[in-house]
C-alpha cells in the first residue's frame, strides 16, 4: 500500500506524427499522436510523455496543436520535451496543457536556465532530461552526459550532474541510457541504480525496454520511480496493462485501472 | 445550471482544471478568473494551486482576492486543490521569501509539513526497499483512505489511487477536519471536509476516471 510505481510510455513526435527509429534512425510512422495518447490512457498509462523531434522550425507549433488537442480529452499528467531553450517554451507547453517540461540540451550549454524555469514555474513542471552514456566499466564504472541524440560527449559526469540539477530545482530527471536507446537490451540498471541512489527526487528510467522483464528490473533493481518506453507499446508487442501486471505479480506496486 | 470560477491569481496553469470540468458538466459555465465580483456571483469556487506558498499567499493577497476568496469558502461549495488545500491551514514550514514559515489562511486547525519534519523518526521517510529515502516531490498515484462519509466521495472506491506532484503535507491537528488521509513513509491529510469546504492535496483534474468524478461530485454538491 503506497505509491505506485509508474509506467510512461512515451510518443517521439516529428511534424504531427508519432515515429519510432531506432536509435535515431530507420524510422517508421506509429500513428497519430492523439489517438495512440488515447489508447495509453485507456490502457491504464499512469503519464504520457511527448518528445518532439521536429527538426524544421517551420513545424514547431505542431506539438502545441497536438498537446492541446490531448489535454482536452487524458486527463492524465502530460509531460513534453524537445526543444525547450527558453522560458517562453516552457510557458507555452504549460497553456497548451503539458503539466510538467523535458529540458535537456539546454540544461547542459545553460545550467541556470533549469534554475530559472524551476522558480518560475515550480520544480513539479521541470523534468530534467539526462542522456548517458558509459565511459568507463570496470570496478569504478562511470558515465557522462552526451548531447546530439548521444553523438557528443560533454566531459560531464552524470551523476554528479545529476545531483546539480536536482539541486537546481529539477522536480524529476528523465534518465536515458544512449548506449540502449533503442537496443531493446533493458536498461542500464547500474546507471540507473547510481542515479536514484545520489538524487532524493524521482528518476524515470528510459532506454532500452524490449520486454516486460525490463520494466521489472528498472524498478527492482535500477531502483527507479517510473519506467519510460516507447516501441514495445507502440508496434502491439505489449499493453500498458500487461505491463503493470508484470510488475505487480513481481511485487511492485502499482495502479491497475477497470 | 450552476456556474464555476476557477480563481486565477497568475500562479500557475488552471487550464487542465478548466477542462476537466467542462468535460464533466458540459452544462455548467466554467471560467477561470481572477476578478472578485465574478468570484462573489459564482455558484461554485474552485480554488487551485501549484508551486512555492509563500508565492502564492503572496499573490492571492496582493490581488485583494483574498476577501472575495475567504467569502465563498464561508458561504458556498469550495474545493481547494494542492496549495487551494495547504493555504487552508494555519501556516506552512516552506520558507517564504523572508525564510520564516509561511503564515496561511487559518481556516482549519494544522500545519502544512515537509515530508522530512513531519516525523521525529529518522527512518520513517526510508524505502525499505531500496534503503534511501523515499523520492521528494511524492510524485504519482498513491492511495486516499476514505476517513468519512461525504457526497464528493460517492461513486469512489475507499483506497482509490489520485495522482499527486508535492514536497509538504497537512497535518490537521483536528479528526473532524479529515476526510481522507494518505501514506507516503508517514501520514497526511489528503483531503480535508467541513460544511460547504472541500480540499484535496491531489489533482482530480489529472486523476482520470476517479479525479473527473469527484469533479463532478461537486458540481452537483448540494450543500
Amino acid at each position: 500500500m503506497g505509491l505506485a510505481k509508474r509506467i510512461i510510455p512515451c510518443l517521439d513526435v516529428r511534424d504531427g506524427r508519432v515515429v519510432k527509429g531506432v536509435q535515431f534512425v530507420d524510422i517508421r510512422d506509429a500513428g497519430d499522436p492523439v489517438e495512440v495518447a488515447a489508447r495509453y490512457d485507456e490502457q491504464g498509462a499512469d503519464e504520457i510523455t511527448f518528445l518532439d523531434i521536429t527538426a524544421s522550425s517551420d513545424n514547431r507549433d505542431t506539438i502545441l496543436h497536438v498537446v492541446e488537442e490531448v489535454a482536452s480529452t487524458v486527463f492524465i499528467p502530460l509531460t513534453v520535451g524537445g526543444g525547450i531553450r527558453v522560458l517562453d517554451d516552457v510557458r507555452r507547453m504549460l497553456n497548451a496543457g503539458a503539466d510538467k517540461v523535458g529540458i535537456n540540451t539546454a540544461a547542459v550549454f545553460n545550467p541556470e536556465f533549469v534554475k530559472e524555469a524551476s522558480d518560475h514555474f515550480g520544480s513539479q513542471a521541470i523534468v530534467v532530461s539526462i542522456d548517458a552514456r558509459q565511459v568507463e566499466t570496470g570496478d569504478n564504472p562511470r558515465w557522462e552526459i552526451f548531447t546530439h541524440g548521444g553523438r557528443k560527449a560533454t566531459g560531464l559526469d552524470a551523476l554528479q550532474w545529476a545531483k546539480k540539477m536536482a539541486d537546481y530545482g529539477a522536480g524529476e530527471i528523465l534518465l536515458t541510457s544512449m548506449d540502449r536507446d533503442g537496443t531493446r537490451d533493458g536498461f542500464d540498471l547500474a546507471l540507473t541504480r547510481a542515479v536514484c541512489d545520489t538524487v532524493d527526487i524521482p528518476v524515470i528510467a528510459s532506454g532500452g525496454v524490449g520486454n516486460l522483464d525490463h520494466l521489472v528490473a528498472g524498478v527492482s533493481e535500477g531502483h527507479a520511480d517510473a519506467v519510460l518506453a516507447a516501441s514495445i507499446f507502440h508496434f502491439g508487442d505489449y499493453t500498458v496493462q500487461q505491463a503493470k501486471q508484470r510488475m505487480q505479480d513481481a511485487g511492485i506496486e502499482v495502479r491497475i485501472t477497470e | 445550471m450552476t456556474s464555476i470560477i476557477v480563481v486565477d491569481f497568475g500562479m500557475g496553469n488552471l487550464r487542465s482544471v478548466a477542462k476537466a470540468f467542462e468535460h464533466v458538466a458540459p452544462k455548467a459555465t466554467v471560467r477561470i478568473s481572477g476578478d472578485a465580483s465574478d468570484i462573489r456571483s459564482a455558484d461554485r469556487v474552485v480554488l487551485p494551486g501549484q508551486g512555492a506558498i509563500g508565492g502564492y499567499v503572496k499573490a492571492l493577497h496582493d490581488t485583494d482576492l483574498e476577501p472575495a476568496v475567504l467569502e465563498a469558502a464561508s458561504s458556498k461549495p469550495f474545493l481547494g486543490i494542492c496549495l487551494g488545500q495547504q493555504v487552508l491551514y494555519e501556516s506552512s514550514d516552506e520558507h517564504g521569501e523572508d525564510g520564516d514559515s509561511v503564515k496561511t489562511l487559518g481556516l482549519f486547525k494544522g500545519q502544512v509539513k515537509h515530508f522530512t519534519h513531519v516525523s521525529s523518526d529518522p527512518q520513517a521517510m526510508i524505502d525499505p526497499l531500496t534503503g534511501h529515502q523515499y523520492s521528494i516531490p511524492h510524485m504519482g498515484w498513491n492511495q486516499v483512505k476514505q476517513t468519512v462519509d461525504h457526497p464528493m466521495w460517492q461513486g469512489i472506491a475507499d483506497m482509490a489511487r489520485f495522482y499527486f506532484v508535492h514536497s509538504y503535507c497537512v497535518q490537521s491537528e483536528l479528526d473532524e477536519d479529515v476526510a481522507g488521509v494518505t501514506k507516503y513513509g508517514v501520514e497526511f491529510t489528503s483531503a480535508t471536509a467541513r460544511d460547504n469546504i472541500f480540499a484535496v492535496q491531489f489533482h482530480p483534474e489529472k486523476s482520470q476516471h476517479d479525479g473527473l468524478k469527484l469533479l463532478e461530485n461537486f458540481v452537483n454538491w448540494k450543500i
